[in-house]
Parts: C-alpha cells; sequence; structure tokens
C-alpha cells in the first residue's frame, strides 16, 4: 500500500541504535511551539511511496546496519498512517530488518497496537509532564500519551522516552525530576534521552511563510542541559 | 616448531654475507628469504599478529616531548616565512652530497635529514631547472650560479619532455584537458621496497644485482637489455651511495640490521637517499609496520627493549618522516596543495592465507598521531577488510574521529589485484612492493571533453581549436544520444593524445632523471603500470544527466559563435543520491575511457590503469573549465577524486557513498577515491556511538566492493573558525582527497573549496 512520505535520510545515527535509514512521514496532528518540522504537519502532501518499492530502497543500505542499526519511521507523525507503517514493518521483519517507531504517542487505538506488534524499538517523546501544559505548547492531549506509553509497557516494547529542554518553558529542576520520574515508572524503559532545544529552523518557517512562535527563544547549550541532566540520564545495562 | 635460523649453521655457507647475517637473523624462523630477496616471505613466516585493543600503547617520554616541542618550533618558523624555512641555493642534492644534518644529535634515536639542517630544501634540478628556478625566485631566493653552470650542460627531463612534445600535446596541456603531468619534476609514485636494506643489508643487495647484471650477458645487447644492463649499473653505484651517506651518519649498513632500532635506522636511510634523489609528487614508504614489528618483538622478547622504547623509536622514526620537504614553485602548490609528500604507509590488510597483518607496531605507527599530534604526514591508510579484528576496526575509527588524519581503503578488492605485500603510492595507487612500478600519469579532465564535443574541438574558454574539427553544436536543445555521439568521437582523440604525452615524458624520465636508489630496492624485472586519471567525473555525470532528464538550451557567444553557457529546465537526477539513472551515466564513461586508452600501446609494456583522484587539482581543473550543463558556472571547483558535486549528493551519507561503491575498481586499477565529512553529532551522540557507527559504515561501504574513502569527523564552523583565526588551530588537519593537509598551508580559495564541500549531518 502507498504512504505519503515527507523525506527519506539515508543515514541516521542519532534516532534509535546503530546506523539507521530514517523515513519521514506526512501529517502530524499536534501543533508544538518548537517543532521544527511545520512542513510535515499536513497529511494530504509529499510523495506518495508504496511499502515494496520503500523496502527495495532499504535493502540498499541494510551493509551499513552491523549489528544494531536497522530503519526508522519518523515524521510528522508516523502513526498517523498506522496501515502504511505496519506493512512496512511487516515486510522489514521479512527481511529481518530491526524497527524502530519515533513517536509522540499522541495517537493510539487498535491500529497503534497493530504498529507495535511489529515494533522492535518505540521511541516516544514525552513532551510534558502534565495535561495543561501539553495543551498549552502542544495542543495535544496529555493522557492519549500516557495510555500509548502505558501500551507499549503492556506489550513489552523496549522503550526509548525522549525529551527536548526549552530555555524558559521546562528548563528546570523540576520539570526534569518530574519527567524524569515519570519515565523510570516503565518498566520496558532501556534509555532516557536529553535533547537540546535548537532553533536552526527559524529559516523553515519563514521560507513556509509561517511564524515560530520561539523564534526569539535562544538554544540551550551543552553545558546547560548536562547541569540540569546530570544523575538522571539512563541508558541500557 | 619451524626451524629458527641459529638451528641451521649450513646457512652460513649458503650466504654470502656470512655470520653477520646469522646473527642479526638470530630467532627468525629460516625460509627461502634467506637465500632469495624475498621480504614477504620473511613477514608471513616471522609476524605476530596482534588482536587486542590499544590499551598496551606507551605514552611519549620525555626526550619524545623534548623533541617534539623542537620540531613544533621550527614549524612554526616555517609558516612565519611563508611556508618555507630555508633554501640552499649552492648544492645540488644527491644522497651523497650534503654534510649529515641534526635535529639535536644528542637526543636523536634515529639520524638523518635530507639537507644539513632541518627543514632546509634543497635544489633538485634533475627534472627541470626551470621548476627551480621559480621556486627558488617565489621565496626571495636565486639559483647559485654554481648551480646553474653546472646544470647548463646538463639536459633535464623537462627539456628532453618538451623537445619531444607534439604540438596536439602541447594545446591539450595549455588548454588545461590534461594537466598535472609530471613533464617539468619527478614523477614519483615509485615506492622502494626499504625493507630490503633492513633485513639484508646493502652487501647482499648489491651481489644480487651484480649477479643479475651478470646473467644479461647470456642474451643479445639489443635495446631492452642494454638499457636494463645500464640500469642495473646505476643501481649498483645507488646501493652504494646508500652506503656512503650512511657512513657519514657513522653507521655500516653493509650488513642487516640487529635490533629494533637499527632496522628503522637501515630503513629510514634507504628512504632518506629516495628522498635525498628524487623529488618525485608522491615518494612513499610502502608498508613497514608489520616488518618493523617483526624486530620490535623480538627485541622485547629478549628483554632489551620496552614498550616505550619501542614507542620511542617509532616516535622518532615518525618525527623524521614528518620533516621530509622538496622544494616546490607556487604552480605546482595550486595543483597538489598543502605541501605534500605522500609518505604513504599502508597499515593491515590480510594475507592470502587468511591471516590478518595487525600487529602491535600497526598500533605503534597510529599511536604517533597521539605522541606527536595530529599531522598530514606520513599519510596514513588504513587497508581495511571485513575479516580486521573489531578492535583494531574501533582503534582506527576513533583515530579518525580524533585527528582527521587517517584514509582506508579496500584490501579485499586490491588483494585479488596485487597480492598480500603491496603498498599504497601517493593516495590510491596499489602496487606490489619492489615487484610493480608505476608510470604516473596525472589525469585528463573529462567535463572539459563534454564541452570541446559541444563545440567541435574548440576550448570554450579561448575558441582554441584543441581536437579534431566539427561544426559547433546547432540546435537549440542539446540531444542526449546525439552528444554521446560527439564525445564518442573527441574521447579517442583525448586518450591518443594522452598516451603520447605519457609515453614521452616516462621514456624521458627513464632517460634523464632515472630512479636510481628506489630501482635499485625492486626486483631486476619489474611489472610497470602506467596510470591515467580523470577528473570531472561526477561534473560530467550530472551534465550528460540534466541533458538526458531535463532540457539543457545551449546559449552562445554572438562573436564566436561558441556555446559557452547553458540553461537547465526542470530537475536531473544528480549524481551521489543513489540513483542508478544517473549513476550508471558515470560508470559507462568511466569504462569507456578506461577501454579508449586500452587500444593505445604504452612504452616498456606498461599495464593501463586509471583512477578518479584529483588530489587539489579539481580546484585548478574547475578554473580552466567553463559553464557546464549540469548548472555548474564557468570557474567554479569540479568536485574531488569521485566525489558528488558539493551540495548535490542530497539523500543522505549512505546515499552519496553507494552512488561512489558503483564505480568499479575493475576498471579503475589505480583507484577511486572518495572523500567523505560528517560532523560528529550526526555520527553519534558520544565517543562510543561515533566509533561504533564509523566502523559500520566503513564495512558497509566496503563490503560494497568500493574502493577508499578519507574519513574527516569535524564540523564546517570549526573550519571557517579555522580561516578567520589560524593560531588556535595550529595543528588543524583534515583529509582531502587521497591526502591529508595542514589546513593552514592550503591557498584561501582551496580552503573555501573545502568549507563549501558536502557535510553530512542530521538536525
Amino acid at each position: 500500500m502507498k504512504g505519503r512520505v515527507h523525506s527519506l535520510q539515508s543515514m541516521g545515527a542519532v534516532d534509535g541504535p546503530g546506523v539507521r535509514f530514517v523515513i519521514f512521514l506526512q501529517g502530524c496532528p499536534l501543533r508544538c511551539v518548537y517543532c521544527h518540522n511545520p512542513e510535515t504537519w499536513p497529511l494530504g502532501v509529499g510523495k506518495e511511496m508504496d511499502t515494496g518499492g520503500l523496502v527495495q530502497k532499504i535493502l540498499r543500505y541494510r551493509s551499513y546496519f552491523g549489528k544494531n542499526g536497522g530503519v526508522t519511521v519518523s515524521g510528522g507523525e508516523p502513526l498517523m498512517q498506522p496501515k502504511f507503517v505496519t506493512e512496512l514493518f511487516q515486510k522489514l521483519h521479512e527481511e529481518k530488518i530491526h524497527t524502530a517507531l519515533d513517536t509522540s504517542g499522541i495517537v493510539g487505538g487498535r491500529e497503534a497496537e497493530v504498529v507495535l506488534r511489529h515494533t522492535d524499538l518505540a521511541i516516544v517523546d514525552l513532551k510534558f509532564t502534565n495535561a495543561e501544559d501539553y495543551r498549552e505548547y502542544c495542543k495535544g492531549d496529555y493522557h492519549a500519551v500516557k495510555e500509548f506509553l502505558a501500551l507499549t509497557e503492556r506489550m513489552d516494547i523496549p522503550l526509548w522516552i525522549r525529551h527536548v529542554v526549552i530555555p524558559g518553558i521546562n528548563d528546570n529542576i523540576r520539570d526534569i525530576k518530574e519527567l524524569q520520574k515519570q519515565a523510570v515508572a516503565y518498566g520496558n524503559l532501556e534509555k532516557l534521552e536529553w535533547l537540546p532545544f535548537h532553533n536552526m529552523c527559524k529559516e523553515k518557517y519563514q521560507e513556509l511563510g509561517m511564524i515560530f512562535p520561539l523564534e526569539k527563544t535562544p538554544a540551550l547549550s551543552k553545558e546547560k542541559l548536562r547541569a540540569l541532566t546530570e544523575t538522571s540520564d539512563i541508558s541500557p545495562a | 616448531m619451524m626451524a629458527k635460523v641459529h638451528d641451521v649453521l649450513y646457512t652460513k655457507t649458503k650466504l654470502q654475507g656470512g655470520d653477520c647475517m646469522v646473527s642479526a637473523w638470530e630467532d627468525f624462523t629460516i625460509g627461502k628469504w634467506q637465500s632469495e630477496i624475498n621480504v614477504s616471505e620473511f613477514i608471513r613466516l616471522n609476524y605476530k599478529s596482534y588482536d587486542g585493543d590499544e590499551k598496551f600503547l606507551a605514552k611519549p617520554t620525555a626526550r619524545t616531548e623534548k623533541m617534539r616541542r623542537i620540531y613544533e618550533d621550527l614549524l612554526r618558523q616555517e609558516l612565519e616565512n611563508g611556508g618555507v624555512y630555508k633554501i640552499d641555493t649552492q648544492t645540488v642534492i644527491t644522497p651523497t652530497s650534503f654534510a649529515p644534518g641534526y635535529i639535536d644529535r644528542e637526543y636523536e634515536i634515529i639520524v638523518g635529514l635530507q639537507t644539513d639542517e632541518p627543514l632546509k630544501r634543497a635544489c633538485n634540478p634533475f627534472g627541470g631547472m626551470r621548476m627551480v628556478r621559480e621556486a627558488c625566485k617565489a621565496y626571495g631566493y636565486e639559483v647559485s650560479q654554481k648551480i646553474e653552470s653546472e646544470f647548463s650542460q646538463h639536459k633535464t627531463h623537462n627539456e628532453a619532455v618538451f623537445a619531444a612534445y607534439t604540438s596536439d600535446i602541447k594545446a591539450a596541456r595549455h588548454a588545461g584537458i590534461i594537466t598535472g603531468l609530471p613533464d617539468a619534476y619527478g614523477r614519483g609514485r615509485i615506492i622502494g621496497d626499504y625493507r630490503r636494506v633492513a633485513l639484508y643489508g646493502l652487501n647482499f643487495l648489491i651481489e644480487k644485482k651484480l649477479s643479475d647484471k651478470n646473467a644479461l650477458a647470456n642474451n643479445d645487447m639489443l635495446y631492452p637489455n642494454i638499457r636494463l644492463s645500464e640500469e642495473l649499473a646505476d643501481q649498483i653505484k645507488a646501493l652504494k651511495d646508500i652506503g656512503k651517506m650512511a657512513e657519514s651518519y657513522g653507521f655500516d649498513i653493509g650488513g642487516p640490521a640487529k635490533t629494533a632500532n637499527e632496522a628503522v635506522q637501515w630503513l629510514y636511510f634507504a628512504y632518506l637517499a629516495a628522498i635525498k634523489e628524487q623529488n618525485g609528487a608522491a615518494m612513499s614508504l610502502g608498508r613497514v609496520s608489520t616488518f618493523l614489528d617483526i624486530y620490535f618483538e623480538r627485541d622485547i622478547q629478549n628483554g632489551v627493549l620496552s614498550e616505550s622504547e619501542a614507542q620511542e623509536i617509532m616516535d622518532d622514526f615518525v618525527l623524521k618522516l614528518r620533516m621530509a620537504r622538496h622544494l616546490r614553485t607556487p604552480a605546482y602548490n595550486e595543483l597538489f596543495a598543502g605541501d605534500p609528500m605522500w609518505i604513504t604507509e599502508a597499515l593491515g590488510g590480510i594475507l592470502e592465507d587468511g591471516r590478518h597483518l595487525v600487529t602491535k607496531s600497526t598500533y605503534r605507527m597510529l599511536h604517533t598521531l597521539y605522541n606527536l599530534g595530529s599531522s598530514a604526514e606520513p599519510n596514513l591508510t588504513v587497508l581495511w577488510s571485513e575479516r580486521l579484528p573489531e578492535s583494531f576496526k574501533r582503534y582506527a575509527a576513533k583515530v579518525s574521529c580524533d585527528t582527521d588524519a587517517i584514509q582506508y581503503e579496500n584490501d579485499d578488492v586490491m588483494r585479488p589485484c596485487y597480492g598480500d605485500d603491496y603498498a599504497i603510492a601517493c593516495c590510491v595507487s596499489a602496487m606490489r612492493v619492489g615487484k610493480d612500478m608505476q608510470f604516473f600519469g596525472a589525469r585528463a579532465n573529462i567535463a572539459k571533453l563534454v564541452l570541446l564535443a559541444i563545440n567541435g574541438g574548440r576550448d570554450e574558454t579561448t575558441g582554441e581549436q584543441l581536437g579534431p574539427s566539427l561544426p559547433v553544436w546547432k540546435e537549440e536543445i542539446l540531444d542526449y544520444d546525439k552528444l554521446l555521439e560527439r564525445i564518442d568521437c573527441y574521447r579517442p582523440w583525448l586518450a591518443k593524445t594522452y598516451v603520447n604525452a605519457m609515453n614521452i615524458i616516462h621514456y624521458m624520465h627513464d632517460k634523464y632523471a632515472y630512479e636510481k636508489v628506489q630501482m635499485a630496492l625492486h626486483d631486476s624485472k619489474v611489472r610497470r603500470l602506467m596510470a591515467f586519471g580523470i577528473a570531472g567525473m561526477s561534473c560530467m555525470a550530472d551534465s550528460l544527466s540534466a541533458v538526458k532528464y531535463a532540457k539543457v538550451k545551449c546559449v552562445r557567444d554572438p562573436e564566436s559563435g561558441l556555446v559557452t553557457d547553458f540553461s537547465v529546465e526542470g530537475e536531473y537526477p544528480a549524481f551521489g543520491n543513489d540513483d542508478d539513472r544517473v549513476d550508471q551515466i558515470a560508470c559507462d564513461q568511466v569504462k569507456k575511457f578506461y577501454d579508449e586508452l586500452c587500444n593505445y600501446p604504452l612504452y616498456r609494456d606498461a599495464e593501463h590503469t586509471l583512477s578518479i583522484l584529483t588530489i587539489t587539482s579539481n580546484v585548478m581543473y574547475g578554473k580552466k573549465t567553463g559553464n557546464t550543463p549540469d548548472g555548474r558556472k564557468r570557474g567554479e571547483a569540479l568536485a574531488p577524486g569521485a566525489n558528488p558535486m558539493s551540495g548535490r549528493d542530497r539523500s543522505g551519507a549512505l546515499a552519496s557513498l553507494n552512488s561512489v561503491a558503483k564505480l568499479s575498481y575493475d576498471y579503475c586499477r589505480d583507484g577511486i577515491s572518495n572523500t567523505f565529512t560528517i560532523t560528529p553529532g550526526s555520527l553519534g551522540k558520544n565517543e562510543e556511538q561515533q566509533v561504533t557507527n564509523l566502523v559500520t559504515i566503513l564495512d558497509g561501504y566496503f563490503s560494497q566492493k568500493a574502493h577508499h574513502l578519507n574519513v574527516n569527523v569535524l564540523n564546517r564552523e570549526m573550519l571557517i573558525d579555522a580561516v578567520e583565526h589560524p593560531e588556535q588551530y595550529p595543528n588543524l588537519t583534515i583529509r582531502v582527497s587521497g591526502y591529508a593537509v595542514n589546513f593552514h598551508r592550503l591557498s584561501k580559495c582551496q580552503q573555501l573549496e573545502v568549507i563549501s564541500r558536502t557535510f553530512h549531518s542530521a538536525i
């Protein structure tokens, strides 16, 4: 079947373990103020590709995957096209290729569960730690995300939780500690990754004729991030 | 247990060297290598592979640190002096013409300099006097009357070549469609088997050459035999000269080396004699680390050498190699930027019996990049194989991440062609050590060939008729099939002109600037490879892809009627995105050029080889190439080597690698150079991940039979900052195209080109 693809990146080394082929899909229901890829929001645009053709393309990179690498489907929100992702992951599993789903967890339900059955690693971006903030900064439902995380735990899918630290919004010890507390509560958690906010997408917004709400927010320095998270980085054993 | 030398006394009577050889070879496993020159067998029988990691390596000693400070101080003075520390304009350099030179006699472990002072450069007019005059002038010197008069009656290689060149060749050379030819300087790319001097000593080597020469007496004395006989006489004299040079430093190297220290010193003397005699573009070292390891391990086993002392010897050896210099002109630097010597040392690889060749000394050699700091020389080249031990792969990748100083070449594709004792000359040229030699031949610009074909053989920038005359392209739109036909029509002309130039150059080089020292360290009967090259490969592929998949309109110069520009409507697939539509065009055009070259016979029955390698000449070639149908503007740099055009490989790093991996080594036996730059952050989140991922990428790339990869792990911002604040990055080393340079030795123009290249990054 066909899906709407925003772009392909033949080499990703920061979206899951090892060297990975990364597929960015179109469509996202969230409107995060710090979103770096606003061009992926609409679902009906982008390039139409079918899973078969995509797998053929991916197989050209198989020799680089080594022991740990594989394919990561990101977005946009990949669970906006669950049937497409399911079929793609099924085909990748037939080729014995590791599959990772990079999601916000905002789209749950039965179809998400089907996707997870073919997912080797769920990378979930837990953006905020309470419903209010989630609503305010992402225009989404925090409880849906928590439900999705609980689903991954029930299904025992290895889980990485990611979190973007944004100056002036959540770059404080209280928020960091709360996030850490929520994350480690999941028995399937393997890794908690802190990502520093950066504002390299300013020009992209300009080109799209859009306003970047955090235009004036500075990037978070590595040092600040380290100081905030020093004691809370959890890596798989 | 295999027999050791001391068990077998009869070897005494078999060898001319007698007692001294038996004691020097104590503890070595015996074999044919004792009675015939056979270094590779000696290695196979005696080396000890190492599977462990780098933890055993020793820090620099106080002595090494002191030498490093002296060296860095000299380097600083050299840079402050505009890149040349000093020139001796009185003495023509030969292996024996300079008195011994030292950096700090008391502290040196390995001795020997090209001239009598560190970093002092000398005049070597055998390749050509004009280059020497221009080089001296560029740095405020003048060639002495003494040298001028010595050479006034001496015909140089350069004079001889130009006497024989045809007008076609001169025109093609002038227009920049064939450039960089070694017709005014030493050709280089010859690797003496310097190990022979350490293993056998000079006397044994002289005996062998004498007996080869005497054996010629049984043949008819006609041209090939007369020449060989004269060459062997020259080689014997050269071996004796190496001995005299060593003697001036107080060493008798007539017999074999007895210790690790001696082995390194003997080997270095042989190499030093070569770079005193020749100023070839690339004067590579070969494959010495694993050979030397046998000596290091023997001394360590016998309790006479510690790890720290072993590393100290290696550090001092490498420090000496880093001091090597040739006198070059600014025009030369434009082609081969950064004052390179290409002291290429091949590391690792696999034996044909399946064992890997990584030893502790392979690590020690790489470790000099830490003990002495990062550096462009020696040009450390890891011969990669999927079968290399994992710990060594990781160490090499770590060195890349930390220093950006090393390159990788695929042992699994070279070994079937060159066996398991080959080395790399220059950047990517494989040859069997002591058994093959190369006739180096720079490159032809095939992007310009497309323009020549469109303009009926006329140069698009000057209007000069270079090739056979055809009408200038008449139609407005370029048609793919018709353009291919035109290129098919001009390729034979280019190939033939190129072959003729090369035959002349190498005939004259053999005649007027024969490499006596290096050839003395080869078998008397050698295989010769004639190395052609192409530049502008990806520009040509993209141009043809634009013509095929987009619409390319010709824009004419109203005065000359020549097509001097193009307008491109629509999109076309560009090389570097793993798209067969264009990648296949690249492969076809390379193969066609190689096949065409093979139609013309070569001097001394050499074999045709081809490389896709530009060094840094891609910038200069770009300057000499008009607007191209891919949308590239006149004067803009071509891509280096086989790289995609900068910024056009938009599908990520691996897609870019996959495109280059499609070019087959079968028709590029002289190498396919790819320079790959990735930002540290996109290679992984920490060093551990970066190393793991780089190993995986190298394995993935080379498993597709790709040939070569230069690896840089750095950020563009750092290079931009280094342009502004050079003092903050004194040792900044980067890989450019088959070699590494100190960033500050590049011209501004070359620095900017490096910065404009694709940096693979993920945001």
